[in-house]
């Protein structure tokens, strides 16, 4: 899988194939919509079962359970105050999808559905329609003041509210693309270190020696995207919740 | 110069941002570790900001090796 020949194919692990035979493909259903339903799967499983027990010492599954709901009530609370409590299931969902998703994406054999900037773009653009509905909803003609903050010389306007809007509309392009980024660099040098390996050992005993070199990069690596798997999700929440304290508080 | 030369130094010219975002995470850190190391107790707080901080700024890192792998790969 790794090397085919002896080039380097790294790019060839991010390419949708339908499943589920002809149904599968009638519908173009892909293994990143398996890996989707996988994830919300995992999630429901996750808080049903481990929430079922409700007991008053957590075992380990209600503890995680409960952690990662305390984590992001804390987050949001934080961030956009009290206010933001009616935003937290948002941000808690999209939280555990986009973790998950980058989780899965570690296990062998396992797809990473935010490596598409389809998935992510669309992510991204939920939370950016989702701050400006809010920002119209609660503060209406006043919204349009957000592009020229108070206070400002007037005649720094024609520089600063084409900058503002510039920078308004960006939003969702960077949040998606630091996700897919993320996910799709991680994984292309993975498969650089594997293909390394797998290059190395072809070589015969010394090239088997040669290889545990690679391999220990690999392990490091994986530490390090288990890691980013983690932040990438935590910081679209974060940034979800800062987007939202601004929407609700213009600034 | 034929296209797959010009391609190879562009994508190499693309990677220069990597120089900014070394001395960005390397500023952002240096800052973290001199706050803590005045005031450990700040450490919950300023922990998250900083991860924030790095996130932020990896993410030029990466929009620089997107636009690498674009010139090498299409």
């Amino acid at each position: 899988m790794a090397a085919e020949g002896k080039a380097i194919d790294a790019l060839s692990q991010f390419e949708l194939a339908p499943v589920l035979g002809a149904f599968g493909s009638s519908v173009n259903f892909s293994q990143s919509n398996a890996h989707m339903l996988l994830a919300g799967g995992i999630i429901t499983a996750l808080l049903m079962y481990g929430m079922a027990a409700r007991a008053i010492v957590p075992g380990r599954l209600q503890a995680l359970a409960e952690s990662s709901y305390e984590f992001i009530h804390d987050l949001v609370v934080n961030q956009v105050g009290e206010e933001g409590k009616r935003f937290f299931p948002f941000v808690f969902t999209l939280f555990m999808f986009v973790l998950v998703g980058n989780m899965l994406g570690l296990l062998p054999y396992a797809f990473t559905f935010t490596s598409h900037i389809a998935v992510t773009l669309a992510l991204a653009m939920i939370v950016f329609v989702l701050i400006t509905v809010v920002a119209l909803m609660l503060h209406g003609k006043k919204f349009f003041g957000y592009f020229f903050p108070e206070g400002a010389p007037i005649w720094l306007a024609p520089i600063i509210v084409p900058v503002e809007i510039v920078s308004y509309l960006s939003r969702p392009v960077s949040l998606s693309i630091r996700l897919f980024a993320n996910m799709v660099a991680g994984h292309v040098m993975l498969k650089v270190f594997a293909t390394f390996i797998v290059m190395l050992g072809g070589l015969g005993t010394i090239g088997i020696f040669a290889a545990s070199l690679p391999l220990a990069v690999i392990v490091a690596l994986f530490a390090f995207e288990v890691m980013v798997a983690f932040l990438q999700a935590y910081v679209f929440a974060i940034l979800t919740s800062i987007y939202l304290h601004d929407a609700v508080h213009l600034h | 110069m034929d296209v797959l030369a010009a391609k190879a130094l562009g994508a190499g010219l693309a990677v220069i941002a990597l120089a900014g975002v070394g001395i960005g995470i390397g500023n952002i850190f240096s800052a973290m570790v001199s706050t803590v190391g005045r005031n450990p107790s700040a450490r919950d707080a300023v922990f998250p900001i900083g991860i924030l901080g790095f996130a932020l700024t990896e993410a030029v890192a990466l929009f620089a090796l997107l636009i690498a792998f674009l010139i090498l790969f299409t």
